[in-house]
């Protein structure tokens, strides 16, 4: 049962060194300020799950917390490349990342399949492509069509982290607009952290909105505007500009050490 | 005589290619441009279907992110992502898909993962993402790439998609198509005041050229107005 609890009690008590994490987020509500709370206590050897690493992402490992990034397309969009995971792959700064991808249609069935307890998921896909040789996947054969199809492994994570916009009192959520894969990541995760832009007496339905009750989560967390640099829809905007501006502070390790230092790690910006 | 761009080329030579009503998978950047003149122009019952879930969306303006709040607003549906690739692409709804990436080879397979070997790369690109799955069940796939022979290589550093969907290579000189023989990019289409000899220069492998290469017509005022007054309001910043 949903806990209504600060997110830095959350992140504590249900992240822990080493596990498997996936925020999730398909470049709207993504949990920035929840991977913030992350890099201020310092989680280290983490498996980060994400299909887009985006800046989230960057700053994570950027600030060494992952061993580990399983995803299927990490980039800053529209802009251009992550600097920091790219540093890290190219160059294992701050430190190595073993790397595990996928395509967008095979993580997205690894989602589902975790979320439905399968233990794998079925893509029409990876055929004719070096990625077979990189990642987890298997071909099978369909018992009734004898169709080859790719199997790839559910993604059970240890905690699974999203973004909504709104909760109740007895911690019921609801998110709504572009949705990805944020329902599959909770029901497919041990243990789940949802922020929230706020807490209403009573959630009003909205057709096409995806709702979680508060039986399947386990921290809810009051975090207004923890999705910037993303966007709440109905709350505010995606800050494209900051996007853009992304490439340009995280390119040099020293301008990104001293940003995070800035805008994450200093007592100002942890208060927020 | 109007100016245009060699991007403006681009967009116009792909957005021709959609008959209204054509069901297209877009990416950002020039698919993005490609689709939404198309829907301006000639083909106003386009479907635009956004790997964010976004199925029938009709932005205004060009969004940054395949997930802008603009797409979800006007879309006729938002369904997960799940969905999206499961029943609508894998499902074989989608008309013509929409590709870039780093490397292109003779038979349309293309690299979006990595320059150099896969264990040290020299760079790391962003990877698959929906690509493999995008030529392998829409109808047809376009890829828009500009021509260089570092892009244009006799060998790819990574397959991340296999080219047996491509029907079209859109590149700032010309279209290449593959052949209906043996599938290899044939020249088929040179944009205005270009040349073969310029595309073969620009290839990494030796061009094949068709008997009969078209000359594609240079955009229309009508369509150079409708493709601006797509940029987004306050910033310049669209990339593929």
């Amino acid at each position: 049962m949903a806990e209504i609890v600060p997110l830095a009690d959350a992140v504590r008590g249900l992240v822990h060194d080493g596990d498997v994490v996936a925020l999730e987020g398909f470049t709207h509500l993504i949990p920035h300020a929840a991977g913030h709370e992350l890099i201020r206590q310092q989680r280290r050897e983490l498996t980060l799950v994400r299909m887009t690493p985006d800046v989230v992402y960057d700053q994570m490992i950027g600030m060494g917390c992952a061993s580990k990034l399983v995803f299927s397309w990490g980039g800053n969009p529209g802009v251009g490349s992550l600097h920091r995971l790219r540093d890290a792959v190219e160059r294992g700064w701050p430190e190595p990342l073993e790397l595990e991808e996928h395509s967008h249609a095979g993580m997205a069935a690894a989602y589902a399949a975790g979320a439905s307890g399968f233990p794998f998921g079925v893509v029409r896909g990876y055929e004719g492509t070096d990625l077979v040789e990189r990642t987890r996947v298997a071909s099978i054969t369909c018992p009734f069509t004898g169709e080859q199809v790719a199997a790839v492994p559910a993604i059970r994570p240890d905690v699974g982290i999203i973004h909504a916009q709104q909760a109740d009192e007895r911690g019921n959520v609801q998110l709504w607009g572009i949705c990805g894969v944020q329902k599959e990541v909770v029901l497919a995760s041990s243990r789940t952290i949802v922020t929230v832009e706020e807490v209403v007496p009573e959630l009003e339905w909205r057709s096409g909105a995806v709702f979680l009750p508060a039986w399947i989560l386990t921290a809810v967390s009051v975090v207004p505007g923890g999705a910037h640099p993303s966007y709440a829809h109905g709350y505010y905007t995606r800050d494209n500009a900051f996007y853009v501006r992304w490439d340009e502070i995280s390119r040099d390790r020293d301008r990104f050490r001293q940003w995070m230092d800035e805008h994450v790690l200093s007592p100002e910006a942890a208060a927020v | 005589m109007t100016t245009y761009t060699a991007d403006e080329m681009m967009a116009v030579a792909a957005a021709r290619r959609l008959r209204n009503g054509t069901v297209c998978f877009v990416g950002i950047g020039l698919p993005s441009q490609a689709a939404n003149l198309a829907r301006a122009t000639h083909a106003p019952d386009c479907v635009l279907i956004y790997e964010s879930g976004t199925i029938g969306a009709k932005p205004d303006r060009l969004p940054l992110s395949i997930g802008d709040g603009e797409l979800a607003e006007t879309a006729d549906a938002v369904v997960s992502v799940p969905e999206i690739f499961s029943y609508w692409l894998q499902g074989g709804r989608i008309d013509v898909g929409f590709l870039g990436a780093a490397q292109i080879d003779r038979h349309g397979n293309l690299n979006s993962t990595v320059i150099g070997d896969y264990e040290r790369p020299k760079v790391r690109l962003p990877g698959a993402g929906g690509a493999p799955e995008i030529a392998a069940w829409c109808r047809e796939t376009f890829v828009m790439l500009r021509h260089s022979a570092r892009a244009f290589v006799q060998r790819l550093d990574f397959r991340t998609t296999d080219g047996a969907g491509v029907t079209c290579v859109i590149t700032d000189l010309g279209v290449l198509e593959p052949d209906a023989e043996d599938g290899e990019l044939v020249l088929t289409e040179l944009h205005p005041d270009a040349t073969a000899e310029e595309a073969r220069e620009a290839t990494g492998w030796e061009l094949r050229v068709a008997a009969e290469v078209r000359t594609g017509s240079p955009p229309t005022v009508g369509e150079l107005q409708a493709l601006r007054a797509l940029r987004p309001a306050n910033q310049d910043t669209v990339r593929v």
